[in-house]
């Protein structure tokens, strides 16, 4: 481990310093009412509040509220409405709560075993190393290329599609026969299930750099204590482990779901748009209106910031059960 | 029990995991380097760099990048050591407000500030700079999850009010001690935020097509749509510039890979 290297002179210097610095400062100090110093604190952090206010927190509420309001500006309920039976709304919102949930269900469960496996299971150093590192780059290998990726490797031309079709087999009276042509097979990258291959390539990863450190949590004594008082393998892992992991499972879970439901790019890439993701319906509403009114398209928006604030909700709600549970 | 040593369930996990992540690496590396017929070559790579408009939207991509690196870290690092020197309270909602673009998806943000920023009082969209203005703001926002917690991280492991109070007693002054005292020790810290905080505004794709500025994001989708290998090659190119950006936060701070979330 490597030590700070600024921080050896200051440290082991400061007892004489500080002695100094009370002697010199206190009479200012206690001049010097609390409340204007509490007040003079907040102004530090001002610049920063303002940045956010103007560039997060106004962009973002001048948008909840275009939802509520008529192109007149009268606050309705209309647009949220509208959407809600708006069968086109609905399609893109099933088809994006699908492979957001499909891709953090696999993705998650990919994850778990795998950083299982570099934990728990006892893989080697070095495997261990490459599969965190990789991990590491996965979760950030996201956007435009991984869509370019997937089509270099699964698409029409793609480098595995291509090894899977010259796979032949001789089959009856001295013909061919080559099973594995994956697009005669019904396979399609530039569809939801390709969609879906591509997400996992950064959701899994996720999965392991978040479900790593928890795993690594689990303390030998739990197990050695359920092993002593007979507990079996299943049992450990249902009555102990699972009950200690449940709120870092379900919050990478959370984390996975949504990065991806608020992913673009990489649907964008791919498919050209063709995949009616609700992103890629707000994506056409910014640029060209596709609703017919701007107003619908804030409610549209709105509808995912409230999908995701509820997991949020829905989340903290059950890890706090989950404790509870635990203290008992 | 047992799972003593290495088994074979945690083995076929490791498997699926390395083919899963090398196969669509290695199948891209062998597409991109397949433009000429019948022989391997880096046809299709010369192509990517030597096309003016691939190196113009690099560049502005690249410049995107180190503006919005020194005005996150001239926004954030004064806030994270004032919290952490006076306002130990503040903690809390400033940690909620650095994870909320996490929680709001990037096209819904960016929605929220084309529709505020596209008319008066302050119509940014009108002009190239100002439109440069909010794509550096936006880029700061996205960021900030990372930069924030990289600062956040590296002031925990310093004793801030010690140094302040050392400084302080020599005579310094407010801007001495951040830049003389502060960032010398955060350096590593500065560093890996800098890193993620490139890497994000790369490969970004939504503010600069929105926005309608030449990023280099949307100039891949551009790309993606004409050409066949090209993409492939920037890919490869992409998949390498993010490992040197991780690699040299690696090496620089020595830890592991389990700070970095992912970010689109």
């Amino acid at each position: 481990m490597m030590a700070w290297p600024g921080l050896a002179g200051p440290r082991q210097s400061h007892i004489k310093m500080t002695a100094i610095a009370t002697k010199i400062d206190s009479p200012k100090v206690l001049i010097r009412s609390r409340s204007f110093e509490s007040l003079r604190n907040w102004i530090g952090v001002l610049p920063f509040f303002l940045f956010i206010l103007a560039f997060l927190i106004l962009p973002s509420t001048n948008l909840f509220v275009g939802a509520f309001q008529d192109q007149q500006g009268h606050y309705t309920l209309a647009n949220i409405m509208s959407i809600l039976s708006d069968a086109d709304v609905l399609r893109s919102y099933a088809i994006s709560l699908k492979v957001s949930i499909i891709t953090s269900v696999i993705g998650g469960v990919m994850g778990f075993f795998i950083a299982y496996a570099i934990t728990i299971g006892k893989a080697p150093t070095w495997l261990r190393n490459i599969l965190m590192s990789f991990s590491g780059l996965a979760a950030n290998f996201g956007g435009v290329p991984l869509a370019f990726a997937f089509i270099a490797t699964l698409g029409h031309t793609g480098f595995l599609t291509g090894i899977l079709r010259n796979i032949c087999f001789p089959a009856a009276g001295g013909t061919q026969s080559c099973p594995f042509d994956i697009y005669q097979a019904g396979f399609n990258l530039y569809s939801v299930t390709g969609l879906t291959l591509a997400y996992l390539y950064f959701q899994f990863p996720l999965m392991v750099l978040t479900m790593t450190p928890a795993l690594e949590g689990l303390k030998n004594e739990w197990r050695e204590a359920s092993e002593n008082l007979g507990g079996s393998a299943p049992q450990y892992w249902w009555n102990v482990a699972l009950p200690i992991l449940w709120p870092s499972i379900l919050g990478s879970a959370i984390l996975l779901f949504a990065s991806g439901f608020g992913a673009y790019a990489t649907a964008e890439a791919l498919t050209g748009g063709s995949i009616y993701l609700v992103t890629i319906q707000i994506g056409d509403q910014i640029r060209g209106d596709v609703l017919g009114n701007q107003n619908e398209g804030y409610a549209l928006a709105l509808g995912m910031v409230v999908i995701m604030a509820f997991c949020i909700v829905i989340y903290s709600i059950l890890q706090r059960q989950t404790v509870r549970w635990i203290k008992s | 029990m047992k799972t003593k040593n290495f088994g074979w369930w945690a083995l076929s996990w490791c498997i699926i995991a390395l083919l899963y992540f090398f196969v669509p690496l290695y199948g891209t590396l062998d597409f991109s380097l397949r433009e000429e017929k019948g022989k391997l070559s880096f046809l299709a790579y010369q192509n990517v760099l030597s096309d003016p408009q691939f190196l113009n939207s690099f560049r502005y991509s690249a410049t995107m990048g180190i503006i919005t690196i020194v005005v996150s870290i001239l926004i954030f690092l004064p806030t994270v050591y004032w919290i952490y020197l006076r306002l130990p309270q503040a903690r809390p909602i400033v940690e909620i407000i650095t994870i909320l673009p996490f929680v709001i998806p990037v096209i819904v943000f960016v929605f929220g500030l084309i529709r505020t920023f596209s008319h008066p009082p302050l119509p940014l969209t009108d002009t190239p700079f100002t439109t440069d203005l909010l794509m550096t703001a936006g880029y700061v926002i996205l960021s900030m999850p990372y930069m924030y917690r990289a600062i956040d991280i590296g002031m925990r492991s310093i004793d801030v009010r010690t140094l302040t109070e050392a400084a302080q007693s020599l005579g310094s002054n407010w801007l001495q001690i951040l830049f003389n005292v502060i960032v010398p020790n955060l350096r590593i810290a500065l560093l890996s935020g800098a890193l993620i905080c490139f890497a994000t505004v790369i490969g970004e794709l939504i503010l600069g097509d929105f926005l309608v500025r030449p990023a280099l994001g949307p100039y891949m989708v551009v790309v993606g749509r004409d050409q066949a290998y090209e993409p492939a090659a920037m890919a490869m190119l992409a998949w390498g510039l993010t490992w040197i950006c991780l690699g040299l936060i690696q090496f620089f701070s020595r830890g592991g890979t389990s700070q970095q979330l992912s970010g689109r």
